[in-house]
């Protein structure tokens, strides 16, 4: 009996008629959640910052360029100063191959009598520099041509490519067969002799200006990233502007009365633009290795100036006995590329919204 | 009534001897014309609703971007308000009064720009605004007027629904207070639900900002629903013309005749009274299309005159135009 009375409670409803009076203004607009808006650009930095793999390359990318920024301005040894060479008196040959943390003739008397002196980290070289000054330098050059050798071809290559992409027709067909020639050329070869001719001519060209100072031979360098190294990415972008440019919101901007610049501008390049952004970040650590190439034949950085590259094939004579010399300059090499691409891949997740999850 | 008649004679567009030829590569260095559309003539009056019906690739969204001048005619005039269309600066002012809304509500909306830069594309473009309060204040009223909240002004077209994303393209169609709209089949791409909501919404439209339409698709009856006239293209060509009513109970055409024998009939009743008029074949290409009458290949009353000529499209009554030899015969 007392089963029956529970099952019977069971379906009876007690109807609070309470619950069914209309909801008020105010309480309907307390149901009503909007997402705070925001931009596509601070959505992509929130979602990139989500991402602990381009978040921590990010990170290790700011401060390997912060440090090769910083550290030169603190440190108590340059770049190119010989320690064992001192004005009137004989070349102190103690101070050549120093190995980590050792310290020349004269620099033990000085700790002897008590003094402080700022060690080598990494010891010295076979001239008597400081290796580690050396590195940080090597490490400044490689990533500023690095990242300016890509703004140059990503300017050109991002031009040239849309143009050809949207005008299509002769336009293209003339553009593209330019292409195809720099492309067929042998890069290394036209490299090397752009590089060496470009050396000659420009240095008198240059004299007295504030270019001067930066050296011809990274002049002459960007000079040849711009002329030969837009190629693959003006292709490529021709490719994205091509598929695009048949997608209906652009004719849906024609119709609107736009220009083609205009449609360039707002549809076809910020639609490309995470192709853009992964070619560009691998576009980097490539031009990092051409820089590195050229030096290694004389014709990347001037003489006293360290490149990571110069700083690795300089080290081939003594390999067997200062290891340390080649695996730092390749280590920091390794890192600024691979940290690079982890974080070009991370933007592309980040300003995607069609892979937004 | 005299000012019904008044009205309806005031042309808004007019297309005279429309042709749109596409050359397609057939060879090495040869090139092929592909007629879309051959001679095309009709003329819409202001305030009405043409709907422009046949099967696919028979050239019907080309007809509507020609008169648009999204493709450079190949010959043939459009006219507009009066004016004909002939140089840049035409078509420049044409595209203040004259805008289109699209199929696909996915790829008619860049998935980079946010609600109110899409609503907002022609405004700029034009710079119709003076200050951009200005502008965010004609998008907030735009998005209100096709039913989108004014909150979605900052998101991005993917977070929407298709019905959704079809109202922000007819939202960006009306940002320049046009005169004349070209709707290429936009309720195709939605469900028959939504499909209501936004004809409906058309009507409203029309009868508020005093609109024309050229209402493209390939559904007679959403065609019939909305349309004050309808007519009829056949690989590339017009082959009827008439009232909304007067095409769906008397079409004269064969090939009209056959479209309306398969539009489903609600009452079983009527539907088994129906004769189904099947044709057989396939649509020529456009490429090798026949000579004369270009249905003459799948016509059920083809005769040898039909292969000589093209038939006139002529009015057989008022108001009611015909592209065939042997109207007058069947």
């Amino acid at each position: 009996m007392k089963d029956f009375k529970d099952i019977r409670k069971a379906f009876s409803m007690h109807v609070d008629l309470d619950d069914f009076i209309p909801a008020t203004d105010e309480e309907k607009a307390y149901m009503v959640q909007m997402r705070p808006s925001s931009t596509f650009f601070r959505d992509g930095v929130k979602r990139l910052l989500k991402n602990k793999v381009a978040t921590v390359s990010l990170i290790i990318i700011i401060i390997i360029t912060l440090s090769s920024l910083l550290i030169p301005l603190f440190w108590p040894y340059g770049f190119g100063e010989q320690l064992g060479i001192q004005p009137g008196k004989p070349v102190d040959s103690s101070y050549g191959n120093l190995k980590p943390f050792e310290y020349g003739k004269t620099e033990q008397e000085r700790i002897a009598a008590g003094e402080k002196v700022f060690p080598h980290i990494f010891g010295t070289d076979e001239r008597g520099r400081d290796y580690f000054i050396r590195v940080v330098y090597g490490t400044r050059i490689s990533l500023a041509v690095g990242f300016f050798a890509s703004i140059i071809v990503l300017i050109i290559g991002m031009t040239i490519g849309s143009v050809a992409g949207y005008c299509g027709g002769a336009v293209d067909l003339v553009i593209m067969r330019i292409v195809d020639i720099i492309y067929s050329l042998p890069d290394m070869l036209m490299v090397i002799l752009l590089a060496s001719v470009l050396k000659k001519t420009l240095g008198s060209a240059l004299e007295g200006t504030a270019l001067e100072k930066i050296g011809t031979n990274i002049i002459s360098l960007f000079i040849v990233f711009g002329v030969l190294y837009w190629v693959s990415m003006s292709r490529l972008i021709r490719g994205q502007i091509l598929s695009l440019r048949e997608q209906e919101y652009v004719l849906a901007s024609r119709a609107a009365g736009a220009k083609g610049s205009w449609i360039i501008r707002k549809h076809l390049l910020p639609n490309s633009i995470s192709v853009v952004i992964i070619s560009t970040a691998l576009q980097i650590p490539n031009a990092i290795f051409t820089e590195s190439f050229l030096s290694f034949l004389g014709l990347g950085v001037n003489a006293p100036m360290p490149s990571l590259g110069s700083l690795a094939s300089d080290a081939l004579n003594g390999l067997s006995s200062y290891p340390y010399r080649m695996i730092i300059p390749a280590v920091v090499i390794s890192l600024i590329v691979l940290s690079l691409n982890l974080f070009g891949d991370g933007l592309r997740d980040a300003f995607d919204p069609k892979l937004r999850n | 009534m005299s000012e019904h008649i008044e009205k309806n004679n005031d042309i808004l567009v007019d297309v005279r001897h429309l042709k749109q030829y596409f050359n397609i590569n057939v060879g090495w260095l040869m090139t092929k014309p592909l007629k879309a559309v051959d001679d095309v003539s009709f003329s819409i009056r202001r305030g009405e609703t043409l709907g422009l019906v046949g099967e696919s690739g028979c050239g019907k969204t080309t007809v509507g971007r020609s008169i648009l001048h999204l493709y450079q005619p190949t010959a043939g005039e459009v006219i507009f308000n009066g004016r004909p269309i002939r140089n840049k600066a035409d078509i420049r002012e044409l595209r203040k009064k004259a805008t289109m809304v699209f199929q696909d509500p996915y790829s008619s909306l860049n998935p980079r720009m946010t609600v109110s830069d899409i609503i907002g594309e022609p405004l700029d473009v034009h710079k119709a605004y003076k200050s951009k309060a200005e502008r965010m204040e004609r998008i907030l009223e735009l998005m209100d007027q096709v039913g989108l909240n004014s909150e979605h002004a900052s998101r991005y077209a993917h977070e929407f629904s298709g019905g959704q994303r079809q109202r922000i393209g007819i939202a960006r169609a009306l940002a320049l207070k046009p005169e004349f709209i070209v709707c290429d089949e936009p309720v195709s791409a939605l469900d028959v639900s939504i499909q209501a909501q936004v004809i409906n919404m058309f009507v409203e439209l029309q009868e508020k900002m005093d609109l024309t339409y050229l209402f493209i698709a390939h559904d007679i009856l959403v065609v019939r629903h909305i349309s004050d006239r309808i007519a009829v293209m056949y690989l590339g060509k017009m082959v009827e013309l008439a009232d909304a009513g007067e095409i769906y109970d008397q079409p004269l055409h064969p090939y009209t005749r056959s479209l309306m024998s398969a539009v489903p009939q609600p009452d079983p009743i009527v539907a088994k009274a129906n004769k189904r008029i099947v044709l057989s074949g396939d649509i020529p290409s456009p490429l090798n299309a026949p000579s004369g009458c270009p249905f003459r290949t799948r016509c059920p009353n083809a005769a040898p005159c039909c292969a000589e000529s093209m038939p006139e499209f002529k009015e057989v009554k008022p108001g009611h135009f015909v592209a065939c030899h042997r109207v007058n015969e069947l």
